[in-house]
């Protein structure tokens, strides 16, 4: 168990420095995913399900999507002005 | 590993500057407070943090008489046989009210900042046959594990917020499965405002009651029930499906406004 839960540590340390030092922005995003994955997991240890499930739902699930739908319109603003009358809806 | 991630910081910067030397001027000035900035916040940090007491230690300050009245009395002054649920929705009622307040206003901001309807009318979702097969099966388990997680919250681990953000993980998917029109014939702009104003002000009323009383030492007309039962611990259940029906709206609300500008 102590080795599952230093291994863990270990790749909330890595997932951490790797969301700050990615270049692409979906990839930061999948990789805090999996960090809030690895958090929940924690709490779990930590006999916290309540916090487990809570870390499990927002962190990884709505806090994503609404950085995924950020992503998207920032992106799609970038192509609005290169491609003049794009539709991106389609 | 914090030394680690600190070369790597030097080691980007020195590319940085590598690839920006034709603008070189003040550019390594603001590179080395900021190293110097960080290496004293992760001093500090790291030099506070030694002072925490040991974990899970007996002796720890938060082992005080506060959580010994929880552990030992809760159940029976509540009702709940989860302690976290009887701490969140009796004892510490009011800061969850102050929570759900927060969502509430938060989600009443970003309708005032992102309404947009010549967006809402110029996205149109393809119809996808793989994904919606797949919602067909999918969403209704979802929505019933939210209802469980909310129903049950008293008894087992969730309760009302994180059953609330499964609820609304549901409804997202519906919008990306079947598009905007079908979600509006059962949830559009005034169901969204009936539910969460609803809710806030029975939370509202309820709680003062349960204050009022609390605070006069008055006898509650609300039965504690056996706990265990599904139909017990009091206030905590309704105010759990409050909080949840709350969470799973401003969810939603916050997706659909941040992707198409509408509800």
């Amino acid at each position: 168990m102590t080795v599952f839960i230093i291994s863990l540590l270990l790749f909330l340390i890595l997932c951490a420095v790797a969301t700050a030092f990615t270049k692409h922005l979906i990839t930061t995003v999948v990789i805090f995913m999996s960090y809030s994955l690895i958090m929940s997991l924690l709490w779990m240890i930590l006999e916290s399900p309540d916090l487990a499930i809570t870390e499990a739902a927002v962190g990884a699930g709505i806090t994503s999507i609404l950085f995924f739908i950020t992503i998207k319109k920032i992106d799609g603003i970038g192509e609005e002005r290169k491609g003049g009358d794009h539709d991106r809806g389609k | 590993m914090i030394e680690e991630s600190e070369t790597n910081i030097e080691k980007n910067e020195t590319n940085l500057e590598l690839s920006a030397n034709s603008e070189a001027g003040y550019e390594w000035i603001y590179k080395g407070v900021c190293v110097i900035v960080c290496v004293i916040i992760v001093g500090v940090l790291l030099y506070t943090a030694s002072y925490l007491p040991p974990f899970g230690s007996a002796d720890n300050p938060v082992n005080n008489e506060v959580s010994r009245k929880y552990i030992e009395e809760g159940m029976y002054e509540t009702g709940a046989v989860n302690i976290i649920t009887a701490m969140i929705l009796d004892y510490r009622a009011f800061d969850t009210f102050g929570e759900a307040t927060v969502l509430f206003v938060s989600a009443c901001v970003v309708f005032l900042l992102l309404k947009d309807e010549v967006l809402a009318s110029r996205i149109k979702i393809r119809e996808n046959l793989i994904l919606q097969n797949v919602g067909k099966l999918l969403i209704p388990s979802i929505l019933l594990f939210g209802i469980y997680v909310i129903l049950n919250g008293h008894i087992s681990p969730g309760g009302g917020f994180s059953g609330g953000a499964i609820l609304g993980a549901a409804l997202i998917l519906y919008m990306n499965t079947f598009g905007l029109k079908r979600t509006r014939t059962f949830f559009n702009q005034k169901t969204y405002g009936i539910i969460t104003t609803g809710a806030l002000i029975f939370y509202t009323i309820a709680k003062s009651y349960s204050f009022i009383t609390g605070a006069n030492h008055i006898e509650s007309v609300i039965p504690i029930g056996t706990p265990g039962n599904i139909i017990s611990a009091g206030l905590i259940l309704p105010l759990n499906i409050c909080v949840g029906l709350i969470v799973g709206c401003t969810m939603y609300a916050f997706y659909a406004l941040f992707r198409r500008g509408e509800i």
